[in-house]
């Protein structure tokens, strides 16, 4: 006879544990749903952003091809895509059941996923600062840090439930309820990643070129 | 006993499919970094914007199903709703984003 602790604990979990119980089930489709609106969500950021970019006057702005540094924007780039295969890690760990190195890896996400954020205050204060490029300046200021500022509080929010996540669960070990937890943070991360992509190729790589 | 062996056998198993799992997606990692350098690259050296830019976005479509498909497990069975999800998501996202930029801002 097997408990309910006993089902629920780290050494006979099944296969798949974040998706094993009825409520992870729910939860993985529910958070693609999520997703799904996100998705939208910055569509009508980047529309806003592709139509507004050019809108400044002659005095007060500066045209991407200026502002943008591409070194600093490739450093962050790297950055999150590498964070994005430590949050790989993590996962492959916790479908071999291992806690405490999915725990590790996803410490080192956490690193990383501060660092791009530290970097990316900079860049905001460097733009402040010697450009005069805020978000009321002007149009292409307001669509740019919507865009790019929404992004980062993305990561932001990402890195709160990371961190939360592993104290709440740091002695509790791996099992079946805090499982799909785990993984759909990971989900998140990655969607992070996704919208990082577009706008480093959008906004950044775009602007660079005109 | 015997359970308990059979139970090892699959746990043996799951953990080679995890680890041939893992392999593709380090090496998708890989491509993602090569196209991401290839996109820098092409913007950094001195070509025409007609050229660059399509290429640009195609590259970062490929790496947003790499992304998609490897790191957050599309490919993998049970993932027929999500997929469905994320790919209305799309579908709404490409009419909004063509909305903004050719009647509402404009």
């Amino acid at each position: 006879m097997s408990t309910h602790e006993d089902v629920l604990s780290s050494e006979n979990l099944p296969h798949e544990p974040e998706r094993a119980t009825l409520e992870g089930k729910n939860k993985f489709m529910g958070f693609w749903f999520f997703l799904g609106g996100e998705t939208v969500l910055f569509a009508s950021l980047f529309g806003t952003y592709l139509a507004l970019k050019n809108s400044f006057g002659e005095a007060e702005g500066t045209p991407s091809q200026d502002l943008f540094g591409l070194p600093l924007v490739f450093i962050m780039t790297m950055i999150l895509l590498t964070s994005s295969l430590t949050s790989v890690y993590a996962i492959y760990h916790m479908k071999n059941h291992a806690f405490k190195k999915m725990m590790v890896w996803f410490g080192i996400t956490v690193l990383l996923g501060a660092a791009f954020l530290g970097l990316e205050v900079y860049e905001f204060n460097h733009y402040v600062h010697d450009y005069g490029h805020t978000f009321t300046a002007h149009a292409f200021g307001s669509a740019f840090y919507a865009l790019v500022g929404f992004h980062g509080a993305h990561v932001a929010f990402g890195l709160g439930w990371f961190i939360v996540l592993m104290i709440r669960n740091a002695r509790r070990g791996l099992n079946l309820y805090n499982a799909p937890k785990f993984y759909l943070a990971s989900l998140y991360w990655h969607f992070i990643d996704v919208v990082w992509v577009f706008i480093f190729t959008v906004v950044y790589l775009m602007g660079k070129v005109g | 006993m015997a359970d308990n062996t059979n139970s090892n056998i699959h746990d043996q198993f799951h953990k080679e499919k995890h680890k041939e799992e893992m392999k593709h997606q380090v090496i998708t990692f890989a491509m993602m970094i090569a196209f991401t350098i290839i996109a820098f690259g092409l913007v950094a050296g001195d070509f025409s914007k007609l050229f660059v830019v399509p290429i640009i976005l195609v590259l970062a479509a490929v790496q947003v199903l790499f992304q998609l498909y490897y790191f957050m497990h599309l490919n993998q069975k049970g993932h027929e709703m999500p997929a469905l999800m994320i790919y209305s998501g799309v579908f709404a996202a490409v009419l909004t984003i063509l909305a903004l930029t050719t009647i509402t801002w404009i």
